[in-house]
């Protein structure tokens, strides 16, 4: 068989389905019960962007610390 | 290490100007030319500074917006030139007598025309995707951005890419294929660019301090890579000597047809769609002040449109010698593709519920909402004139060209403008837009050259149409070509002037972007208290 027929017949049978698959399961694991959490704290990403208006142009612009601990006594954590 | 950097240099020196002297067309002498004094500037600082002692500079924190500035003021700068370019053309095609003879053969429509799609759709939309996503993925990822100056290559890179480009369609440099037709040496350079563009958002997100990839990342990252699939595969050519521009396609026929509206297409769904997403996703919750409306859903929406789009390429070639089946795989995924783009489209304008009320005071915000109602109409006008039957009428007549600027003016354009006018206080540190009058002009003035543009397409491209399939009793032609050219000479007129009112607003919000760079400076009281705005539930 040659390389065309052969990649032909791939792309028809096993590789069709495989990407379908795929994109079902992705859709599927989308609606995991335990996803809705990380959804609803995924989805405030931008709005925790804690920068103050045009500061990183002339002050110490440092990106807000995440992911910290959390324990430093002025604590400003966002996540819960 | 300077002594590396300068062997290079001079090196690159010396085969450019071999090329310079050697070079067999007019675009690649001046292309060799422009990177010869290119390289001999940078050798030039690069002996200067050698073996100086460097000044240790404190390792920078914090966001890297300098790129970003240059990026915003590169999108608005080039987005004048491809608007002027286009305004131009688009009064050539009504008054022909604007093929002047005294610039022949340069400044004919056949040589302005790329520049003009090159210059929205590559340096406007361009750099504006890569300032934006630079921005996002900073800010998404609460980290600096990855690479340090790989950056400044990428966006330096770009605009002579841009220049290449540009001058070479000129002086007729091309390999004739719509959106990609810079030749063999400029894709090259294009993909080392790219590539270093795809290490620096990459590295970005890998060394995030945000646990989550925030969807308009996902978008991004596939916009960048998708991309740099399709230039490489569409350019695959053979140069027919190293001192000439001119190459050769290694695909032939319909298969040449047919990975060029495979890549043709994909620029249109990668570049103009997935990327401009990625903005969507991050800027229309930051201006609204409200997180995406659903988040799931706009995970749906990212593989559905990434698993479809990529098919429906052929619906460009319809009663071509491309095969059947294939324009009907292309025909069915492009109108599959409608559900996902809507369903972006809702997701998106959903964000504003409960925040309806600042379309009334927030012009910016008016923008997003604008360019989302267009991403939808012509997403929806898209899937129409991709079934065969409406494609008979449609092909080939100013209906694609108006269905083409509904998306490019009304979704990307707009959408730019408002990220624009979002990021310009930012990065320069002001307290707002110079004028917000000046936006609400720019909104209307936009809008109803929009407007102007697509409704005269409409009618003429359908008229075009209905005019070339008339046929007598007898089963004769009524109507010759030139007919439908007179006949539409009214519709080209309007369609001109809708240009000049979009060209119009986007001179105004240079202007308005001018003034605000070189206004004052916000008074920032307290502002290094870095207070979080957004509590959690």
């Amino acid at each position: 068989m040659d390389t065309y027929s052969f990649l032909r017949e791939m792309a028809d049978s096993w590789f069709l389905l495989a990407m379908f698959c795929f994109f079902i399961g992705a859709i599927l694991f989308l609606f995991r019960p335990g996803n809705r959490q990380m959804h609803k704290e995924a989805s405030q990403i931008p709005l925790r962007d804690s920068q103050p208006f045009g500061a990183a142009y002339d002050t110490g612009n440092e990106p807000a610390p995440r992911g910290c601990a959390g324990d430093c006594p002025d604590c400003i954590k966002r996540t819960n | 290490m300077d002594y590396i950097k300068a062997f290079l240099l001079a090196g690159v020196a010396l085969v450019a100007a071999m090329g310079a002297n050697w070079a067999l067309d007019p675009a690649y002498q001046l292309h060799a030319v422009l990177i010869l004094i290119i390289a001999l500037v940078m050798f030039v600082r690069v002996i200067r500074n050698a073996g100086e002692p460097r000044a240790v500079k404190p390792v920078p924190t914090g966001y890297d917006d300098g790129v970003i500035r240059a990026g915003v003021i590169a999108t608005a700068f080039w987005g004048i030139i491809g608007f002027v370019v286009g305004t131009f053309i688009a009064f050539q095609l009504a008054f022909p007598e604007l093929n002047f003879d005294w610039g022949q053969p340069f400044t004919n429509f056949g040589r302005l025309r790329p520049l003009h799609t090159s210059a929205v759709i590559f340096a406007f939309g361009g750099n504006g995707l890569i300032a934006t996503s630079f921005y996002v993925v900073q800010r998404t990822g609460a980290t600096r951005l990855w690479g340090g100056n790989l950056a400044w290559f990428v966006f330096w890179g770009y605009q002579l890419f841009i220049v290449l480009a540009a001058t070479g369609y000129l002086l007729g440099s091309t390999q004739s294929k719509e959106y990609a037709e810079p030749e063999w040496y400029v894709d090259i350079w294009l993909t080392i660019v790219w590539l270093a563009y795809l290490a620096v958002f990459l590295g970005t997100i890998f060394k995030r301090r945000e646990r989550h990839i925030y969807v308009a990342n996902w978008f991004y990252l596939a916009f960048i890579i998708t991309v740099a699939m399709l230039h490489v595969i569409n350019n695959l050519s053979i140069p027919v000597s190293i001192w000439g521009s001119k190459s050769v396609q290694v695909f032939a026929g319909v298969q040449d047809a047919m990975t060029q509206w495979w890549y043709g297409h994909n620029a249109v769904g990668f570049f103009l769609t997935a990327g401009f997403l990625g903005m969507m996703y991050y800027f229309v919750p930051k201006q609204a002040e409200r997180p995406v409306y659903s988040y799931k859903l706009s995970i749906i929406h990212f593989w559905a449109l990434i698993f479809l789009y990529i098919w429906a390429g052929p619906h460009h070639l319809h009663y071509t010698a491309l095969p059947d089946w294939a324009s009907t795989l292309g025909m069915v995924f492009s109108i599959i593709l409608w559900m996902p783009s809507w369903g972006g489209m809702i997701n998106g304008l959903m964000t504003l519920q409960g925040a309806w009320d600042k379309l009334r005071t927030d012009p910016i915000l008016r923008m997003f909402v604008l360019s989302l109602g267009f991403y939808g109409m012509s997403t929806f006008e898209g899937p129409m004139m991709s079934i065969r039957a409406v494609n008979s009428l449609s092909h080939y007549t100013d209906w694609t060209i108006g269905h083409v600027h509904s998306g490019a003016l009304g979704w990307n354009g707009m959408i730019t403008f408002a990220c624009l006018y979002f990021l310009t206080p930012r990065l320069w540190g002001r307290d707002k837009m110079y004028s917000m009058s000046a936006i609400n002009w720019h909104f209307w003035l936009a809008t109803i050259g929009i407007v102007l543009y697509a409704a005269s397409m409409w009618v003429t491209g359908i008229m075009e149409g209905l005019m070339w399939r008339e046929v007598d009793d007898q089963g004769f032609l009524v109507n010759s070509f030139a007919d439908t050219v007179a006949a539409k000479f009214p519709m080209y007129v309007v369609r001109g002037l809708g240009g000049v009112m979009f060209l119009a607003g986007a001179v105004i919000m240079v202007w308005n972007m001018w003034m605000t760079i070189r206004g004052p400076k916000a008074a920032r009281a307290g502002a290094t208290g870095t207070v979080p705005t957004v509590a959690a539930e």
